[in-house]
């Protein structure tokens, strides 16, 4: 019986268990993780931090899976070497674990940009893991709140934080090179439209400068302007976790190159996640597309091949569902191509269409439409699968699923098989 | 397993499924008493084919590969023999599962969490309402 060996325990690890087990209920899983507790949602941190979830509902699985599972969880365990020849993994503890089939799903890490003074900074914080956020809300409460915090990067990590501690402090102050929010998400006009929101709610952005110096507690900007903190975040951007397929000789660019199959260049090890790159859906490219649903198809993928079937996941592309305050924002794809743009009441959406293709959407809408008003995000997924499955605009009614979105945009037979058919 | 079927000629696009579903919701025994004045939030809806009189019903088709399960960012939504559900305690209101079905079929609920179709399977009955209260059979509950 072959023994299914996994690093990571989170949405690619899932999907990896999930997807093996769907096959093989006998062979022996054995997972291995350094952080110390059950499989939790990891978008959930600023969730726990806002109140909205607790350490018992953010748990991605139930606490029984492993068990049911027949997982044998190391958590905890960092591993340190992958020998491909030998198909071993050394964890720090000193064991060595025998493999037939590895997964690797080690996910990323925050990327900390050397910053002068930065050493001197005592309440620094990331915002990556639920150790991380734990510690950030310990400060918070430590310092109490007429705290001011200062976030560096307003992307999703550092919007995602603010708005779980918002409640916790006195000020929250973004400083980011950009010079707009979110900008790998978000067109200018949306990112502007976020950060109305944002400043709405008191929060402050200095755009488009960086930080030259840090004492304990102030940052001086390139700009010359001191900001005063007591605690700082560093949400700067994320590198993928690839060291260890790298030294074992596994093909590696930005991230872990993976296949439609989850496969690396090693045949006994698969990768899944946010240290992988594959190629996506829409322009054929290798690329990291770190989200959760790509990380736990991927995993689903991987097990599935390692489990002895063969099934593909080849349908990747970049897409973000987040609340951030009173909006929902929901994107997906690409923003190349001919733009069509809708702004209404609550609603900005916009399209991009090349080759008579959807190349990418983005959708904003209140999380508290007006009567009658349809939000812009309302049953999205029929537009996102436009992206997925490269359908010909000429073949439905584009611009009512522009309007709002329907499966009456499709022909009668597309109606017949979504409706009439198993999926 | 037995899924939710739609035969769009026998539509007749009263909407009454809508209503048979809201109504499954409550866990009331009068229906009137149960919906009036009140904003309906049907886990099934009708939509309208532009210029033309033809209607059909949209409801969670529990898919056999649901993209909903597998985007879920909190493990709320589950799939257990075969019936996709949420679990609204879980659900923290990301909307990616919103952005993953490809046929529009989670609804936002008066809190903001996600509601979808659960077959009725909690309810009494332990069929779907919806079906049962279509004049016309024009959503059928069967296995094909
Ligand atoms: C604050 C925040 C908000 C987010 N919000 C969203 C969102 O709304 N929607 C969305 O789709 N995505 C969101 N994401 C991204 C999402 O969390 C990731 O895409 C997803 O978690 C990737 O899963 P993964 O399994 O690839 O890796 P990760 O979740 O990064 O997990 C990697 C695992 O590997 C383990 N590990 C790493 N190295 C080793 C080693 N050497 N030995 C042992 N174990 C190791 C780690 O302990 C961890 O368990 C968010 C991320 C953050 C931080
Ligand atoms: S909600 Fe959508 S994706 Fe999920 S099972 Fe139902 S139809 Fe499928
Ligand atoms: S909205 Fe709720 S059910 Fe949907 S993906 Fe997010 S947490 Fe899961």
């Amino acid at each position: 019986m072959p023994h299914f060996v996994i690093i990571g325990n989170s949405a690619a690890a899932i999907g990896a268990i999930e997807g093996f087990r769907r096959i093989d209920s006998d062979s022996k899983i054995t997972l291995i993780s350094d952080e110390p507790h059950h499989t939790y949602g990891r978008p959930l941190i600023s969730y726990l931090l806002l109140g909205k979830t607790d350490r018992e509902r953010m748990l991605y699985r139930p606490a029984d899976f492993y068990e049911k599972n027949g997982v044998t969880a190391k958590l905890g365990a960092r591993a340190t070497k992958i020998d491909a020849a030998a198909k071993t993994v050394a964890l720090d503890s000193g064991e060595t674990v025998s493999y037939d089939k590895l997964l690797y799903g080690a996910g990323s890490s925050p990327f900390v940009p050397p910053m002068d003074g930065l050493e001197d900074v005592k309440r620094k914080y990331t915002f990556q893991t639920l150790d991380s956020a734990l510690a950030l809300g310990e400060a918070l409460t430590e310092v109490g709140a007429n705290a001011r915090v200062l976030i560096i990067g307003a992307g999703l990590i550092g919007l995602k934080c603010a708005e779980g501690i918002r409640e916790k402090c006195a000020s929250i102050t973004f400083v980011d090179l950009a010079d707009r929010v979110l900008p790998s998400i978000l067109d200018a006009q949306a990112s502007d439209i976020i950060k109305s929101a944002c400043e709405a709610e008191g929060l402050a952005f200095r755009l488009g400068t960086s930080v030259a110096s840090f004492t304990e507690n102030t940052a001086t900007l390139a700009t010359g302007e001191k900001l005063e903190f007591d605690i700082l975040v560093l949400a700067v951007g994320v590198r993928p976790n690839t060291a260890l397929l790298k030294d074992a000789g596994v093909k590696v660019e930005r991230g872990v190159v993976i296949d439609e199959f989850s496969r690396t260049s090693n045949t006994d090890i698969y990768a899944a996640g946010d240290c992988c790159e594959q190629k996506d859906v829409v322009t054929g490219e290798s690329r990291i597309m770190a989200v959760l649903p790509n990380a736990y198809m991927q995993g689903e993928a991987a097990g599935l091949n390692a489990a002895g079937v063969s099934v593909q996941f080849d349908k990747a592309f970049p897409l973000n569902a987040i609340g951030f305050f009173g909006k929902h924002v929901l994107s997906a794809g690409f923003y190349d191509g001919e733009e069509t743009a809708i702004v209404e009441g609550n609603n900005y959406k916009k399209f991009f269409v090349r080759d008579n293709k959807l190349r990418g959407f983005i959708l904003i809408g209140s999380k508290h439409p007006e009567d009658g008003e349809i939000p812009a995000y309302e049953r999205a997924g029929i537009i996102t699968d436009l992206i997925r499955r490269g359908t010909d605009l000429s073949t439905v009614d584009f611009k009512l699923l522009t309007q709002h979105p329907a499966l009456a945009a499709f022909g009668q037979d597309v109606r017949r098989e979504y409706l009439g058919e198993e999926h | 397993m037995k899924r939710v079927y739609v035969n769009e000629n026998r539509c007749l696009g009263c909407h009454l499924c809508e209503y048979y579903c809201a109504f499954a919701a409550t866990g009331q025994s009068d229906m009137s008493r149960a919906l009036k004045g009140k904003k309906i939030r049907p886990r099934i809806h009708i939509e309208e084919v532009p210029n033309s009189d033809i209607t059909f019903a949209v409801s969670c088709r529990h898919c056999v590969e649901p993209l909903c399960v597998k985007g879920c960012i909190s493990g709320a939504l589950t799939k257990t023999d075969g019936v996709i559900s949420v679990d609204r305690d879980k659900c923290v209101s990301c909307y990616t599962c919103v952005l993953s079905c490809p046929y529009g079929c989670l609804v936002q609920s008066e809190s903001g969490v996600v509601d979808k179709c659960q077959l009725c399977l909690q309810t009494a009955e332990g069929t779907p309402r919806c079906v049962d209260g279509c004049i016309n059979a024009a959503i059928i509950y069967e296995e094909r």
